[in-house]
């Protein structure tokens, strides 16, 4: 027999590629079956009247009004701060969303339009959105958009490195980013709809989280399919059980398909009886969206109302 | 910030429950001849819904009758295609009537409306429509080139799935070419009623089905007559005890699909949310009141602490109370003398030295309501881990390695369903082969299809109902 080696530390242990393995390949796995049931039964729940008017509002304020386009201008983006301080100019009480989003080149533009409002200005990076570049290319573009004002930075991970077993490569340019952020949170993107299985989203969940992660968020919404509710659902077990494990709490942020104020609703119900209501508040939940609200409006309008103002009540931008 | 789902209650517009009903006997509601009569309520509010007929044994042989010459005259010699056309039917009009059927069936049993709007209802109406298909295929069943139907059955049903269960007896025995006199349990008879104004409503032939209601004294005349040829019956394994000595000696051929106390069994691999989910869903599905519900956890000690922790986070979640809102899981017991057992035998749990968990969850001041309880600490010597205790009761106890959970979950008089969660394939087969249970669900729980056989191993009765081995029942084979 030779003498026993000391047991490494976790620090080590993260340090070592395939610890890495053995550390997300030990965790519980997903049945997708039940986890598909699990969220389609959380769909049927009822939601009325006061606790309707409750959630649409907070949906509002849940908000990170997205452009993400190559054609997306300085004019384009002052439309859309414009409609993040007054979603709905008929009505003084409506909410303010929680952020907008959008390329780093646009993001002095948003800060300068934002300034003093609250709401915050979250910006992708890290060669958004395939995540194709060199680690300097990130980082040099995660440091460009802070300087530029961003609160929020919106990574991608690297999904080619991911699915083919490099965590630790994964996990390395996670913290690295996170390190160039300083104090502007960072949001990680899994792009689970290239992870394909939920296995994998449990994986990638907990390896951004570890790497320092202050929201994990699903989809750039430039890959099909982007959030559902079967994904968005194991990513809050992922935070529930990474709080109760390490006391941090993390957010969860859904993004893209994401249309319509039921749809909205269906979410809050999966984070209310998942990771329950700690996370009911726009520092940790949020909908990556653009379409979503005008229905978020037409809906609230709706309520109070008690009849459907149509499209031409809302305001495009 | 707390998110309060609102009430959320669905309408009791849509049904019209009449003062009284008679008997539906040769394709008419009647007066009874020699009856009593009871009263049925809803158990979330103890308010009474309606007075029904306790049949009496003229009754049931006018009912046996006229079951007997609509067999003779109509059914029995009627082509398949003949029979499927109305089987069709009938199940179109229960998809028609659904929000109906399932509002009333939530109002006399108690049962949340989510569960019979989803569950119950969508099951009947494939049911229907299952056998229908089969009406006019029997020659290519396996049971020969012509196999004929037996002629007059009994069917005797319980109250936790009412409409269900009178689908599961009725759908195959008509496809087959049987006419039926079937008596719904006396706590729930109501969806049955409707279900023979549905009969009216296809044109079915009189006789061809027969509603009796009553209660065990009903049943029993209806049992024992002598001009059935069929018995089927769900419900108590004690009762089925005192069916199976009343047939015995007859010609009358009988299945029996009597209780449980399913393991359901965790390994340490398990997907351990979704297995959660499964465990809560094998108890308290329907308020416990299954027969085949997941009521033993056998959970790998490894995992023990870990899994009871993320359940009882999940059972204090369940939302308990009026059976009519979309938001609730739990809904009321389905009557006082139930309550009364499941409370008696918690007691004997905690007497026995098992410790006692219930979710944290306010009980409605009236009805008949009981909260989700976990017992931990249990072994096989407890009667709570023995007896059925058909309500919202888990005993939870642990193995160590395969062999032991095979013998554990075995280790029962009954042998209706079983569970395994793991994540492994071979392992789930492995188990599969041993466990002696009529049905053994791998990574769920609670799944029910009416081309799925269903029926039990040992005291839970024999005879299987569903699929193609459901015909068999009603065929004389």
């Amino acid at each position: 027999m030779t003498a026993t080696t000391p047991l490494p530390a976790v620090a080590d242990l993260v340090n070592m590629p395939e610890a890495w393995r053995t550390l997300l390949h030990g965790l519980p796995s997903v049945d997708q079956v039940g986890a598909e049931q699990r969220a389609a039964m959380l769909a049927t729940r009822s939601i009325k009247t006061t606790s309707k008017a409750w959630a649409l509002d907070l949906a509002i304020r849940m908000v990170d009004l997205t452009t993400l386009e190559g054609a997306d201008t300085p004019g384009k983006v002052r439309a859309l701060c414009a409609k993040a301080r007054r979603p709905d100019p008929t009505d003084p009480h409506c909410p303010q969303v929680a952020a907008v989003c959008v390329y780093p080149s646009m993001v002095s533009t948003a800060a300068a339009y934002l300034a003093g409002t609250g709401i915050k200005v979250a910006s992708v990076a890290t060669a958004f959105p395939s995540g194709q570049a060199p680690l300097e290319v990130k980082l040099a573009d995660t440091r460009a958009a802070v300087a530029a004002g961003a609160d929020e930075i919106d990574m991608v991970i690297d999904r080619g490195a991911f699915l083919a077993g490099r965590y630790s490569e994964v996990f390395d340019q996670i913290a690295a980013v996170k390190q160039a952020c300083g104090n502007a949170h960072l949001k990680v993107i899994l792009e689970t709809g290239e992870l394909a299985t939920l296995d994998n989203v449990r994986r990638a969940s907990w390896l951004a989280m570890v790497a320092g992660a202050d929201f994990i968020k699903t989809s750039t919404g430039k890959v099909q399919p982007a959030a559902t509710l079967p994904v968005t659902l194991v990513m809050l077990e992922a935070v529930r059980d990474f709080r109760e494990r390490t006391g941090r709490q993390v957010g969860v942020k859904p993004a893209g398909g994401i249309r319509t104020a039921k749809d909205a609703l269906r979410y809050l119900v999966l984070v209310n009886e998942t990771a329950g209501p700690d996370w009911l508040d726009p520092a940790w939940f949020r909908f990556g969206a653009s379409s979503l609200l005008n229905d978020l409006l037409m809906q609230r309008a709706k309520l109070a109302t008690g009849h459907y103002s149509g499209h031409d009540y809302v305001t495009l931008d | 910030m707390t998110f309060e789902y609102a009430p959320a209650p669905e309408s009791t517009s849509i049904v019209d429950i009449r003062p009284s009903y008679g008997l539906f006997i040769d394709g008419e509601f009647r007066d009874s001849i020699d009856g009593d009569t009871i009263k049925t309520i809803n158990p979330a509010t103890e308010e009474v819904l309606s007075e029904v007929v306790a049949a009496g044994p003229r009754d049931v042989a006018a009912a046996v009758e006229a079951a007997r010459r609509a067999y003779q005259t109509v059914w029995g010699t009627m082509p398949g295609t003949e029979r499927a056309k109305y089987l069709y039917r009938i199940a179109r009009i229960i998809q028609e009537r659904s929000r109906e059927l399932a509002v009333l069936e939530t109002i006399d049993n108690g049962k949340p409306i989510r569960e019979s709007r989803d569950v119950d209802l969508p099951l009947v109406a494939a049911h229907f429509f299952y056998y229908a298909g089969w009406a006019d295929k029997l020659s290519y069943a396996g049971f020969g080139p012509h196999p004929r139907p037996l002629g007059v059955a009994a069917q005797v049903i319980p109250w936790n799935f009412p409409l269900l269960m009178l689908a599961w007896k009725i759908a195959p025995a008509l496809a087959c070419g049987n006419t039926v006199v079937l008596k719904p349990a006396e706590t729930t008879p109501l969806t049955a009623l409707v279900f023979a104004e549905i009969c009216q409503q296809a044109d079915l032939p009189p006789g061809v089905v027969n509603i009796i209601t009553g209660a065990g004294e009903t049943g029993r005349h209806l049992v024992e007559h002598p001009d059935v040829d069929k018995i089927a019956f769900t419900g108590s394994t004690e009762v089925g005890r005192q069916i199976a000595r009343a047939a015995a000696g007859t010609r009358k051929r009988l299945t029996l699909e009597l209780g449980g106390k399913a393991a359901n069994i965790v390994f340490d691999d398990a997907p351990l949310d979704q297995a959660v989910e499964g465990i809560v869903n094998g108890i308290f599905f329907n308020q416990g009141h299954v027969c085949c519900a997941g009521s033993r956890l056998l959970v790998q000690e490894s995992i023990h602490d870990e899994l009871l922790t993320a359940l009882k986070r999940r059972i204090s979640l369940l939302r308990l109370g009026d059976p009519l809102d979309k938001n609730t899981d739990i809904g009321a017991i389905n009557s006082a003398a139930q309550l009364e057992r499941i409370r008696a035998l918690s007691e004997i749990g905690e007497l026995e030295g098992a410790e006692r968990w219930s979710a944290p969850c306010p009980l409605p001041d009236r009805g008949f309501w009981f909260p989700p309880t976990v017992f931990t600490g249990v072994s096989q010597a407890h009667r709570i881990a023995r007896e059925e205790i058909f309500g919202p009761v888990l005993s939870v106890l642990t193995f160590r390695t395969p062999e032991e959970a095979v013998a554990k979950a075995n280790n029962t008089p009954y042998g209706l369903s079983a569970g395994i969660w793991t994540e492994k394939g071979s392992r789930i087969l492995w188990m599969a082969d041993r466990l002696r249970a009529g049905v053994v669900w791998a990574n769920t729980f609670n799944k029910f299809d009416p081309s799925s056989p269903f029926g039990g191993y040992k005291e839970s009765g024999y005879g299987r109902e569903g699929g193609r081995h459901g015909l068999e029942a009603y065929l004389a084979v």
